[in-house]
């Protein structure tokens, strides 16, 4: 054996403990780049190395050529290696990605905007120690007009355009029949809210549906006055439009209350100067509401010397499409995702 | 009910206070105001114009040349409306004059003839509806008079929203008592030039009335008759002051008779009609139910077939007019009456909305019998009507005037508790300030009222407002007397409920939070559907609007797939729905009938429907489509709140009761159930139950009880584990026939406490696993809560799970 072939083995030793390791040693496309070109580029150290095997004589000259090409094949093998471990470190840094291309996403639900607000509303009231309650949805004539002192052959029935099912028996006009419902049930104190849909024969239009959500919320107990009333909706109106909102108290007339108020918050899409949602007048109308009459207590049986109480209806879809500048009621109940997406 | 201001300030002279200011003071204490109007606040380039001349146009047959009188030089004006009459006056604006709303008229050729200037229809000049001729003025006003001093304007009008009790409101007397500032003791009347001081007799003494019998033949249907006889009026136009006050308000001048009648209901709300005598036979006026068999018909032409539901006024042989609703075209007044009856009559209410329903009419006077009149006023607005006939019309009225019927009754008396204001509205008034509040509006009481919080004031109530019987509607006079808005804003503390929350609440909220947090968005459904879209034992509406809103629902999933085609239809493939609401149905038969809504069962649901791509389009995959897994995956999640609830895939579901999957529902669904009832269902939706495009993707859905959901199911801490768990992973070969759940039961049952959880990883079905069988790889875990498993401890669990499954299902594990 010749220094020369002694040379160029331990040459390529050194090629491979020294290569290995610096592919090893990169962290980055940049450096494996680099060490490939310098050890096995077209004139690096291997090839430089394979160059040299013309002078080793020639009963080394297999052996030699033999370790070149395991060595070759070696450090393609760890380049390789390298070359996607680097990549997928790349990626998790992300270091020369265009970021500027969308992420992905995963599809997000969410609450329908009318259902958004009556949760608001019985959060709110919920702190003036208010439960939620329920009731049917098919009624009778006499939880839906008679125990609310609404008599049935009397021009109040008019505002109530009834769908009927049968004699007697009729989709709820109102939440109200809720109210009787609890009365009958239970003992005061009662402080309930009862959201739900009612139905009245209104064709389609922008601002009618032949069934609508209301929040219904009922008051009973001793002591209860007018006072406590007016300060219990302020105080809803203040939490729920801002603070910075005016409420209105004006005279109404409702069969199950008295007195009667419709409030009236002053219009957050103009700042009360008067636009086409307030019909130019800075007010718009949110709820229905008053004492609770007399009659209706002695209708479910409490006690109307001893109990006084209150008793309010509102929209939540009319209060929706206000909050959230909604045109068309249609909208609301035709489950348009691209809408509902919206409220999210 | 439109209001004019002018006629209210003639009614109630205090009245100092603008219409805007008017306006405002009535919505907040009375009822609302829709509209507040100025009208007529325009007309300065507007004067009263007489036509000296008027001859046909050369050039045009439609169009007449007139000469104008307009105070100075005569005008050439071409004219274009049919009744330009010569030597009538009319509102007339001369070239360079602006009409309201700021239009020019300018000097211009009109098929050759220069026109200067244009005579005036009431909708040019903005103060009536009439655009039909020019407006004909009447009393020959002096050319080049200011129009508005002519017709009284300006003016403002009040589009007041009457609320059903306040029906008091519905005429100037009534709003007058309640803005003038001293109420009634500001009411005073506008002489009407005329005066009548009758001398009441009995409607049966037809000596003392001229030959004229009045009876009322059912006294249930009409409380009381007045009538009066005038003779010799001269019917023709009435006056302007009147027109112009009949027009601020809305109402159509007729002639001078019927706008007599027409101003008393719109001054005092008393509905008056007047009849043609010569017109009626013998002369003889019965009030009566038709009969059956008779007909009639109104003034405005409409023949009306009646029977005994309708009351009636009837003259000897036949009807003449339905009671307290329209006059009959028969004996209407017209150019050649001379004799006229003039009825004052209180019909039942109850009567008169049947009346008026049977003949599909709704006037103003029925309106008001509907809602009740002022009884105590009856005599006082005949006598203004007559004075009022007599002076526009002139005649002779007879003194004799008929009175049949109820005498007038007392006035109603309520009583008051001063402690009860303070009970109820909260206020401390002393007995003085709540009769200070009251008197202006009518309420009488008595002379020196006691002070204290123990006094109960006697509360005489005015015969208009019917609307007050008992202490709480003399509360909420108190009240907006007061003024809402001055109650002092003081906070009360308060109990809280002793009626706790409806569970149906707490459902929805813990399936709302999961259907959202898994990508679906909430629709809501109004749920009147298409007969189509409910099953057999649906509940119809009795009227419904349209046929597609003709019954109830009885499942969600089919309005849902509605929902999703809506969707389709805007191109949106990729939709997750969900919604929480309640279905309706017909109780079956054999449910015993206590109340009359047993016969009906609602309840509410959950539905549910995906369809399109998994996730939102990303450019790095083509993404994949939602699968049956994905549909199964938020099914289990769901069962998850539903304590008891088991599901069983493939069960048949078709013919559950209360439910109707059978419509919408394919072979790859899986039962929900709890015990031995079915409350639920999910799966893949029929193809053909979907109208959806082409590119349209499969869809999913399941549908559910809301009540199965848990409400005590508050989670509970469990304990995490200290000790390392080890995996074993198990390729099973099993045969086709046997559900994978099947497996998993008899691994859990086979295996050692210790093995905690049993997850397939892996399915493989294919020809390399046989034609009977497929593989299916589980990935089982081992962990003991007291220690470290061996390797031995798990291998034998191992052991004996793979032994019974040999023994039990022939499922073997797969040689690799
Ligand atoms: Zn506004």
């Amino acid at each position: 054996m010749t220094s020369d072939g002694m040379s160029l083995r331990e040459r390529l030793e050194g090629i491979r403990t020294s290569g290995l390791a610096a592919f090893t040693a990169a962290v980055d496309e940049e450096a494996l780049e680099s060490a490939r070109v310098r050890y096995l580029g077209r004139s690096g150290e291997l090839s430089a190395a394979m160059a040299s095997l013309g002078g080793v004589p020639a009963e080394d000259r297999p052996a030699a050529g033999r370790l070149a090409n395991e060595v070759k094949r070696e450090l393609e093998a760890a380049l390789e290696d390298r070359l996607s471990k680097v990549a997928v470190a790349e990626v998790a840094s992300g270091a020369s990605l265009d970021l500027s291309l969308p992420g992905r996403r995963t599809w997000v639900g969410g609450t329908h905007p009318v259902t958004q607000v009556i949760d608001e509303i019985c959060e709110i009231f919920g702190e003036l120690g208010f439960s939620r309650a329920a009731g049917p949805e098919i009624e009778t004539d006499w939880y839906n007009f008679t125990a609310l002192n609404i008599p049935l052959d009397h021009p109040a029935a008019d505002m109530h355009d009834t769908f009927y099912l049968d004699d007697g028996v009729l989709l709820r006009t109102h939440t109200s029949p809720v109210q009787a419902r609890i009365m009958m049930d239970g003992e005061p104190p009662i402080r309930i809210l009862a959201p739900g849909l009612c139905y009245r024969r209104d064709a389609w239009d922008a601002s009618h549906a032949p069934a609508f959500e209301q929040v219904e919320g009922l008051a009973v107990d001793e002591g209860i006055d007018f006072v406590e009333f007016r300060a219990a909706i302020a105080f809803f109106v203040r939490r729920f439009f801002g603070s910075g909102v005016k409420t209105r108290f004006r005279a109404s007339y409702f069969p199950f209350t008295e007195p009667s108020a419709e409030v009236d918050v002053s219009c957050i899409l103009c700042n009360a100067s008067g636009c086409s949602a307030c019909k130019g007048t800075g007010w718009v109308e949110i709820m229905g509401s008053g004492m609770v009459h007399p009659a209706v207590f002695e209708a479910v049986g409490l006690d109307a010397e001893r109990y006084t109480g209150y008793a309010f209806g509102m929209g939540p879809a009319r209060i929706a499409m206000l909050r959230y500048r909604i045109p068309d009621i249609r909208l609301l109940y035709e489950a348009d995702a691209a809408f509902l997406e919206q409220f999210v | 009910m439109e209001i004019s201001v002018a006629w209210l300030r003639a009614v109630a002279p205090t009245i100092a206070d603008d219409g805007e200011e008017l306006g405002h003071r009535l919505s907040l204490q009375a009822v609302p105001v829709d509209k507040i109007e100025l009208i007529g606040g325009e007309l300065q380039d507007v004067v009263v114009g007489r036509v000296l001349r008027a001859e046909k146009h050369p050039n045009a047959d439609r169009l007449t040349l007139c000469q104008v009188d307009a105070g100075g030089e005569p005008f050439e004006v071409v004219c274009g409306a049919p009744n330009v009459i010569e030597g009538a006056s009319y509102p007339f604006i001369g070239p360079g004059g602006a009409l309201p709303g700021g239009f020019v008229i300018e000097r211009r050729k009109i098929r050759g003839v220069v026109s200067n200037g244009m005579l005036c229809s009431e909708q040019e000049l903005g103060i009536g509806r009439d655009s039909a001729g020019i407006l004909h003025l009447e009393d020959g006003p002096a050319p080049g008079t200011p129009i508005a001093e002519v017709l009284g304007l300006p003016d403002t009008r009040l589009t007041l929203d009457l609320t059903p009790n306040r029906v008091d409101l519905a005429c100037h007397l009534g709003v007058a008592r309640e803005l003038a500032p001293a109420g009634v003791a500001d009411i005073s009347l506008p002489s009407l030039g005329a005066s009548w001081d009758p001398e009441w007799v009995a409607g049966e003494d037809s000596a003392g009335t001229s030959g004229v019998t009045v009876r009322i033949d059912d006294p249930d249907r009409c409380f009381r008759y007045l009538a009066a006889v005038v003779r010799g009026v001269q019917v023709g136009p009435s006056p302007e002051w009147l027109q112009s006050r009949l027009r601020a308000v809305g109402a159509r001048p007729i002639n001078n008779v019927v706008d007599a009648t027409n101003y008393v209901l719109l001054e005092a709300n008393q509905p008056l009609h007047a009849f043609d005598l010569e017109r009626l036979d013998g002369p003889e006026i019965r009030v009566r139910a038709a009969a059956s068999g008779e007909s009639l018909t109104t003034l405005d032409g409409e023949s009306h077939e009646l029977d005994s539901e309708s009351t009636v006024i009837a003259d000897a042989s036949h009807p003449v007019a339905l009671a307290g609703v329209m006059g009959g075209a028969e004996s209407e007044v017209t150019a050649e009456t001379s004799d006229v009856l003039v009825e004052c009559a209180w019909f039942d209410a109850g009567h008169t909305r049947r009346t008026a329903e049977r003949a599909g009419i709704s006037t103003d006077a029925s309106y008001r019998f509907e809602r009740g009149i002022d009884e105590g006023g009856m005599a006082e607005a005949l006598r203004r009507c007559v004075e009022l006939i007599l002076a526009a019309a002139g005649g002779e009225a007879e003194r004799a005037a008929i009175r049949v019927g109820r005498p007038e009754a007392p006035a109603v008396e309520v009583g008051l508790r001063v402690a009860r204001v303070r009970r109820v509205l909260g206020l401390r008034l002393s007995a003085e300030q709540i009769i200070g509040l009251l008197e202006p509006l009518g309420f009488g009481f008595e002379e020196e009222p006691a002070e204290g919080p123990e006094t109960e004031l006697l509360v005489r109530v005015p015969s208009w407002r019917g609307d007050v019987t008992r202490e709480a509607d003399l509360l909420e006079e108190v009240a907006r007397r007061y003024g809402y808005d001055r109650f002092p804003d003081e906070t009360r503390s308060f109990r809280p409920t002793t009626v706790p929350d409806d569970p149906v609440w707490f459902r929805r909220d813990r399936i709302s939070r999961l259907l959202t947090a898994c990508g679906f968005l909430e629709a809501r459904g109004l749920p009147m559907v298409d007969a189509a879209r409910a099953r057999e034992d649906r509940v119809p509406l009795l009227h419904p609007l349209s046929a597609t809103e003709a019954v109830l629902r009885t499942d969600l999933v089919p309005q849902l797939i509605d929902r999703l085609q809506h969707n389709f239809s805007r191109g949106r493939r990729a939709v997750r729905l969900f919604e929480i609401g309640t279905v309706f149905s017909k109780a079956s038969a054999e449910t015993e009938a206590s109340d009359v809504r047993d016969a009906y069962r609602e309840e509410v649901r959950v539905g549910l429907v995906m369809t399109g791509a998994r996730q939102p389009d990303h450019w790095s995959s083509a993404g994949e489509d939602t699968d049956m897994w994905d549909l199964l995956g938020v099914t289990e999640q769901v069962a998850g709140l539903l304590p008891g609830v088991e599901i069983r895939p493939g069960h048949p579901v078709d013919a559950v009761p209360g439910f109707g999957f059978g419509g919408w529902l394919s072979d790859d669904r899986t039962a929900m159930f709890d015990g031995s009832e079915i409350i639920g269902a999910a799966g893949r939706v029929r193809g053909d139950a979907v109208d959806g495009p082409p590119w349209a993707g499969v869809v999913f859905a399941a549908e559910f009880r809301l009540s199965a959901v848990g409400v005590d199911t508050e989670p509970r801490y469990q304990e995490l584990p200290t000790y390392p768990s080890t995996s074993r992973d198990l390729a099973l070969s099993v045969p086709s026939d046997t559900p994978a759940a099947m497996v998993e039961a008899v691994i859990r049952s086979a295996g050692p406490a210790e093995l905690v959880s049993v997850r397939p990883f892996d399915v493989y079905e294919g020809e390399a696993s046989g034609e009977e069988s497929r593989s299916i790889a589980w990935r089982l875990v081992f962990r003991a809560a007291d220690r470290t498993l061996t390797d031995a401890e798990v291998e034998t669990g191992v052991e004996s799970i793979v032994t019974k499954l040999r023994e039990e299902l022939d499922v073997r594990v797969r040689k690799s």
